[in-house]
C-alpha cells in the first residue's frame, strides 16, 4: 500500500469551494438529465399543441393551448396509406403480438431454466450455451430463416406470425434470466421434495413457481418492452393493417402529402410509447429489485 | 432383521472414485452413524441410500428389498437435510403435510398426523408461521416433523446440528436421543462430529478416503480403534501416537518408547505380549486420559507403566485441566483433574495405562 492521505475536497474545503462544487455537480447532472428528458418534453408539449400554433412558433415552444384534437386524430380518423383510421388498429396489433409472445416466452423460459438448473443432463451445459448464443445473435441474421419458415407456415403478414417470431426469438433472454435465479434455490429444496414423492410438476407448481414472482417480474418486463419497441421483425414481416404500432409510425412520416402533421406525429409517437413507459414507471422498481434479489432469503 | 443392507457399494464421478466397496447394514431399530472428515464419502452414501445419487456398483436394499433402481418416493425413506430444506413460501403445516398431498393421503389422517407430530416436537404453536420467520432450533423441530409425519421404515438425518449454535447443538443432540427412544425407528445419521457419533450411534461406521474403516459399538471404536486414522479421529483432544519397540526385559516383553533420548520402558499387557516377539516396531496410542499422576495409595497395577516428561502448555478448561508435555522429543497430550494437573514448567513422573493403550503397526497402520 502506498501512504497517500485520503484527499476529500467536500471536507477539506472551505464553505465557497464546498458549495460551487455542489452546484458544479447538480449542473452536471441536471444537463444530462434535460438532454435524455427534452425529447420527450418536446413530444408531450406538441401533441397538445394546435398545426398553425407549430407553424408559426417553430417546433420547440410553449403551447399557448392545450388541445387534445392531435390525439383523437392520431388513435382515429388520422389517414395513412388510403385508410384513415388512425393508430388503433396499429396499437391493437401490438399489443395483440406482444402480450402472447411475452407469456409464451416467459412460460417456456421459466420451464427451460428450471430444467438447465435443477434437472440437469448429460449435455445440458453444452445446450445452454447454444441457447444463449441467442442472446447475442443480431436479429438480422434471423431473418431470412424466419422468413423461409413464416411462408410455408402461411403465417407472413399476420399478427400470429410476429407472436411466433417473438416468442422464439425471446426464449434465450427468458431461459437465461429464469436459470441462473434457479440457481439460487437450494437443490436441498428438489431433493426433499422427491422424497416426499413429488414429481416435475409438482414441484415446479409447489416449489419453483411461488419463488418466482421477483424473476418473472423482470423477464415480462424485459420481454414487453423489448418485443412492443422492436422494429426490424416488425417492418420486414408485416405491412400495412397488419403491422405493429413501431412499424407504422414510418408511414405517417411518409404520408404522401408535404403537410408535416408534427402535432398527430407527435400524440402518435406519444400512442406508441406509452405501454413501455408505463411499464417503466409502475414495474422498474421490481426490476431493479428482482435482478439483484436472491430468491431464498 | 435388517432394515438396511449396503453391499460392496461403490460410486464414481468419472475417473474419480468417491466411495469403495462400502458394506454396511443396520438392523432393525438401530441407530447407524456415519462418521469421518469432510469428503470422506459419507453424505454422498446417504444420498445413494436416499435414492438421490445413481450407484456405480454394488447394491442397497431397504427393508429385504433391492432398491438399485427404485425413485427417492418409492423407498420408505424419510431424510431430515442439514440446510433444512424447508419449502420457503408455504407454512410450517403445510411443509409437514406436503408429503401426504403427494401421495393423496386423506385430509383428515393428514390433520391427525399433523397434531401427532407437532405435539411430539412442540411445535404446535407454529404451524402457521412461515420458515423464515423460525428459530434455527425451530427450524430443524419442523424439518424433523416433515421426516417424522411419514412413519417410514428408514430415516436419514444428514448433519442435522451442524448449522445450529454449539448450546443449541448438545439440547437438540439429546433431545434426538429421546426422540428415537421413543419411536425405535431404524436411523442413519451423518456427522463430521465424534461427540455426536459416540453419544447417539448404536453402531459408528467411521469412513475415510470413500473407504468404510471400521464398523462397531461406540465403545469399541473409542477403546479398539481398527487403524490409526480411527484411532486419531475419535476422541479429543486426540489419542497420543509414540513411535516404539518390542525388546526383551526381565520379566518377559516390554516396549521401549523410541523417542531419542534416553529409554523409557514401558510393560507390555499380557495378551499384546503373546501376540508379538521382541524387536518389532510399533506405534504406541495412549488416550490423553490414560496418563495420571501416579497414585501413591494405590497399589501399581501390573500393566502400569512410568514416563517422565516435562510440562509444556497447561489448559485448563473448567471441568478438566489439558497439559501438552514432552515425552523425549515428542509432544503428548494429557487430561487431568483440574486439581492433579501439574504445572507448566514442571518434569513429572506420570503413570500409563498400558492395558487400555493400543498397538499399531507402523507399516499398515492397522490395531495390532
Amino acid at each position: 500500500m502506498t501512504a497517500i492521505a485520503a484527499y476529500d475536497p467536500l471536507a477539506t474545503a472551505g464553505t465557497w469551494r464546498r458549495s460551487r462544487a455542489k452546484i458544479g455537480v447538480y449542473a452536471v447532472l441536471g444537463i444530462f438529465a434535460a438532454w435524455y428528458l427534452l425529447p420527450l418534453i418536446v413530444l408531450i408539449l406538441n401533441s397538445f399543441r394546435p398545426l398553425p400554433e407549430i407553424a408559426e412558433n417553430g417546433l420547440i415552444w410553449f403551447p399557448r393551448s392545450f388541445e387534445f384534437t392531435a390525439w383523437g386524430q392520431a388513435w382515429s380518423t388520422f389517414c395513412i396509406g388510403g385508410t384513415c383510421e388512425g393508430m388503433q388498429r396499429n396499437f391493437w396489433n401490438s399489443l395483440a403480438m406482444t402480450v402472447p409472445a411475452t407469456i409464451i416466452s416467459t412460460a417456456f423460459g421459466a420451464v427451460n431454466g428450471y430444467i438447465l438448473s435443477k434437472w440437469r443432463f448429460r449435455g445440458s451445459e453444452w445446450l445452454f450455451g447454444a441457447m444463449t448464443l441467442g442472446v447475442f445473435m443480431p436479429g438480422q441474421v434471423a431473418l431470412m430463416p424466419w422468413a423461409f419458415i413464416l411462408g410455408n407456415l402461411g403465417l407472413t403478414n399476420t399478427v400470429g406470425g410476429l407472436v411466433l417470431v417473438h416468442t422464439v426469438q425471446g426464449i434465450s433472454f427468458t431461459t437465461l434470466f429464469c436459470r441462473n435465479y434457479y440457481l439460487s434455490i437450494p437443490d436441498d429444496l428438489i431433493k426433499a421434495a422427491r422424497i416426499d414423492g413429488a414429481g416435475f410438476w409438482r414441484i415446479f407448481r409447489k416449489i419453483i413457481l411461488p419463488l418466482s414472482p421477483p424473476i418473472l417480474i423482470v423477464t415480462v418486463i424485459w420481454q414487453f418492452t423489448g418485443i412492443w419497441n422492436e422494429f426490424l421483425y416488425a417492418v420486414v414481416f408485416s405491412s400495412g393493417r397488419q403491422q405493429p404500432i413501431t412499424a407504422a409510425l414510418i408511414a405517417l412520416s411518409t404520408n404522401g402529402t408535404n403537410v408535416r402533421n408534427y402535432d398527430v406525429m407527435s400524440a402518435a409517437v406519444l400512442i406508441g410509447a406509452l405501454p413501455p413507459l408505463l411499464i417503466y414507471f409502475f414495474g422498474g422498481r421490481y426490476f431493479i429489485r428482482g435482478l439483484t434479489q436472491g430468491a431464498v432469503k | 432383521m435388517a432394515s438396511l443392507t449396503v453391499r460392496n457399494l461403490s460410486k464414481s464421478y468419472g475417473a474419480v472414485e468417491v466411495l469403495k466397496g462400502i458394506d454396511l447394514e443396520a438392523q432393525t431399530g438401530e441407530f447407524v452413524v456415519l462418521v469421518g472428515p469432510s469428503g470422506c464419502g459419507k453424505s454422498t452414501l446417504l444420498a445413494m441410500i436416499a435414492g438421490l445419487e445413481t450407484i456405480t456398483s454394488g447394491e442397497i436394499a431397504i427393508g429385504g428389498r433391492v432398491v438399485n433402481n427404485v425413485p427417492p418416493k418409492d423407498r420408505d425413506i424419510a431424510m431430515v437435510f442439514q440446510s433444512y430444506a424447508l419449502y420457503p413460501t408455504m407454512t410450517v403445516r403445510q411443509n409437514i403435510t406436503f408429503g401426504m398431498e403427494s401421495r393423496g393421503v386423506p385430509r383428515a389422517e393428514q390433520d391427525a398426523a399433523v397434531k401427532r407430530v407437532s405435539a411430539l416436537l412442540k411445535i404446535d404453536q407454529l404451524l402457521n408461521r412461515k420458515p423464515s420467520q423460525l428459530s434455527g432450533g425451530q427450524r430443524q423441530r419442523v424439518a424433523m416433523g416433515r421426516a417424522l409425519v411419514r412413519d417410514p421404515l428408514l430415516f436419514l438425518f444428514d448433519e442435522p446440528l451442524s448449522n445450529l449454535d454449539a448450546k443449541l447443538r448438545v439440547e437438540m443432540r439429546t433431545e434426538i436421543k429421546k426422540l428415537y427412544k421413543t419411536l425405535g425407528k431404524t436411523t442413519v445419521y451423518v456427522t463430521h462430529d465424534q461427540v455426536e457419533a459416540m453419544t447417539l450411534a448404536s453402531r459408528i461406521a467411521v469412513m475415510h478416503q470413500g473407504r468404510l474403516q471400521q464398523f462397531a459399538e461406540p465403545h469399541t471404536v473409542y477403546e479398539r480403534p481398527a487403524n490409526m486414522f480411527v484411532a486419531g479421529f475419535m476422541g479429543s483432544p486426540s489419542m497420543n501416537f509414540l513411535p516404539a519397540e518390542t525388546v526383551a526385559g526381565e520379566t518377559g516383553p516390554m516396549l521401549a518408547l523410541l523417542n531419542g533420548k534416553g529409554r523409557t520402558l514401558l510393560p507390555l499387557p499380557a495378551a499384546t505380549a503373546d501376540r508379538i516377539g521382541p524387536g518389532r516396531k510399533v506405534v504406541l496410542g495412549v488416550r490423553p486420559e490414560h496418563l495420571t499422576r501416579p497414585d501413591p495409595g494405590r497399589p501399581p497395577k501390573a500393566a502400569l507403566g512410568r514416563i517422565d516428561v516435562q510440562v509444556e502448555v497447561v489448559e485448563p478448561t473448567g471441568a478438566e485441566t489439558i497439559v501438552v508435555v514432552k515425552v523425549g522429543d515428542r509432544e503428548v497430550v494429557a487430561r487431568f483433574e483440574p486439581d492433579s494437573a501439574p504445572r507448566e514448567g514442571e518434569t513429572a513422573a506420570l503413570a500409563v495405562d498400558m492395558g487400555r493403550a493400543c498397538l499399531f503397526d507402523p507399516e499398515t497402520e492397522r490395531l495390532i
